[in-house]
């Protein structure tokens, strides 16, 4: 069985590397993707359209907004089918696997991650609305905060993690990040223009068009943190306890 | 050897990225083909997605070019560090200028780490869905092994045959004798036990080994049992066969389901909980081998 799956495995490797010979030479300026209308559009005009210096964070909420919208609403559902598949069995297994054991938190742990934590926590809000400026945005602004929580429920346990952010909430979060994307999407629509054409929030907003690209997207991106962070914290405590959500690791 | 336009050059030198590339994505797919274990084609499969995230990557390197972030020189922002804010108009009058193709090559492709961005991150969210899945796998059948996974679902769906079976020809007793004296020829593996449900367990093994005896059956059973609630019935285990029991038989005349349908019509239909479980435990070993 082991040796029959090489026979696929080794074909699709020959025809890669036999494809591969096609492709452009590592860091070629000429290669198609380089020279692709699509990306020169995008480095060119990203200024003048967004005011937005990271061309990156303007292409991810701007102009491919619709496209980001849904990968949040991947990550939100994701979520809570996790929630979904694993919260019955966490009710009907109550107790503890043999493997987890109850440890006292131990007291070097708990205070580095205690000097840590607010740092960190600092750190995703500068990554997540500096993100029109430098690298960062609100995927990895999400990340960053839901890491911290992960960190609390390493170093204590779930529950003192989960008294911070307890589950319902993560839910509440989750679904909040996501009608605030779609929110802005809908107002812009409701203002004139078409479903996250930004441009439209200048009516309401004391800022040129531009530059009400720049601040909904900063919106979106918030929008886009909350769902992160909530997930993944979700994520963490589901699967870690098998749904029961105490004990654990 | 390596003199300009060999095969190895082009591969190894020029283009060894890509080799690596290849190299990661195969290492993926062999496991996830290859592996029984699921959490190990879960390893897979993000090496696979790494593989391929790497591959975008590469493709947005541009030589000699900066991040895809505007230098303080394009910065339409540029005004904004000295004065700070209210701002508008001078905006309007520096106003940010369209870059000409020149500039455009010193920032590199943004279009690939935007894809990649997201794709990380919805790779993370799946990641995580499919890890909940394995461990609802790994409670239902205490295992994340996929050959014996298998094994216990083809158990299982015999068993809800057999239930249905009985149900449709009442008189149980004579099912229960009946199968009891034809199978004989059939069954290779006496692990005899007395009883009743016993007498199940065994027919479950042989029928599986008998082709000969299968086409009579099947045509014998039509109706069978969904393949949702035979899952159920495997998952939540063997405690609670009044209700599994009741389910096959309301479910009537579903998709027929891919097993051979063994319908031991000797199936006793009520299958006492510890007798499941003995089945299920005893039977593992043996449908283990025969598959490799």
């Amino acid at each position: 069985m082991k040796k029959l799956s090489l026979i696929p495995v080794l074909i699709v490797g020959a025809l890669l590397v036999y494809a591969a010979q096609d492709f452009p030479e590592w860091g070629s300026p000429n290669s198609p993707a380089s020279q692709s209308p699509v990306s020169s559009h995008f480095i060119a005009n990203t200024g003048v359209d967004t005011e937005v210096p990271n061309m990156v964070t303007a292409v991810l909420a701007d102009y491919r907004g619709f496209d980001t919208m849904f990968e949040t609403v991947v990550v939100f559902i994701a979520g809570m089918a996790v929630l979904a598949i694993l919260k019955k069995s966490g009710e009907k297994n109550p107790k503890k696997r043999e493997f987890e054991v109850d440890a006292e938190p131990d007291l070097i742990v708990t205070n580095t991650v205690r000097l840590l934590v607010p740092v960190i926590q600092i750190f995703s809000f500068y990554v997540l609305a500096h993100g029109h400026v430098s690298p960062g945005g609100g995927f990895q602004g999400g990340v960053v905060m839901g890491a911290s929580f992960i960190l609390i429920a390493l170093s204590w346990d779930l529950d003192t993690a989960l008294a911070r952010f307890p589950l319902d909430r993560c839910t509440v979060v989750a679904g909040l990040g996501i009608i605030l994307y779609a929110g802005i999407g809908l107002l812009s629509m409701f203002l004139g223009g078409e479903f996250l054409d930004y441009a439209e929030l200048a009516n309401i907003l004391p800022v040129s068009r531009e530059m009400a690209r720049y601040h909904a997207m900063l919106g979106v991106e918030i929008g886009v943190g909350l769902t992160v962070t909530a997930i993944m914290f979700s994520l963490y405590a589901n699967l870690s306890t098998e749904g029961r959500l105490k004990g654990g690791l | 050897m390596f003199e300009d336009g060999s095969i190895i050059n082009e591969l190894f030198i020029e283009r060894l990225n890509y080799l690596i590339y290849v190299v990661l994505l195969l290492i993926g797919l062999h496991a996830m083909i290859a592996k029984n274990n699921l959490i190990k084609k879960l390893i897979g499969m993000s090496i696979f997605q790494t593989a391929i995230i790497l591959f975008y990557v590469s493709i947005g390197v541009k030589e000699g070019a900066s991040i895809p972030i505007y230098l303080p020189e394009h910065d339409p922002h540029a005004s904004h560090a000295s004065h700070s804010d209210g701002n508008e108009t001078e905006q309007a009058i520096h106003g940010p200028i369209v870059l000409d193709t020149e500039l455009v090559k010193g920032y590199s492709n943004p279009l690939p780490h935007v894809l990649m961005l997201t794709a990380i991150v919805v790779g993370v969210a799946t990641l995580g869905l499919a890890l909940a899945l394995c461990q609802r796998i790994y409670q239902g059948y205490g295992s994340i092994e996929e050959d014996e996974i298998l094994a216990q679902i083809e158990k299982q769906e015999l068993r809800a045959q057999s239930r249905s079976n009985s149900k449709q020809s009442k008189p149980k007793v004579v099912a229960k004798k009946k199968p009891a004296t034809s199978k004989p020829k059939t069954r290779t593996s006496p692990a005899t036990k007395k009883s009743s449900p016993n007498s199940k367990a065994k027919s479950v093994s042989s029928t599986s080994k008998s082709p000969a005896t299968k086409p009579i059956r099947k045509a014998k059973t039509v109706p069978k049992s969904k393949p949702v609630t035979k899952a159920k019935s495997t998952t939540q285990s063997k405690s609670s066969p009044v209700k599994s029991r009741a389910k096959p038989a309301s479910s009537k005349s579903s998709a027929s389901s891919k097993s051979k349908p063994s319908s031991k019509a000797k199936s006793t239909g009520k299958p006492k909980p510890g007798a499941a479980s003995k089945k299920t435990s005893a039977s593992k070993p043996k449908s283990r081998t025969p598959k490799k």
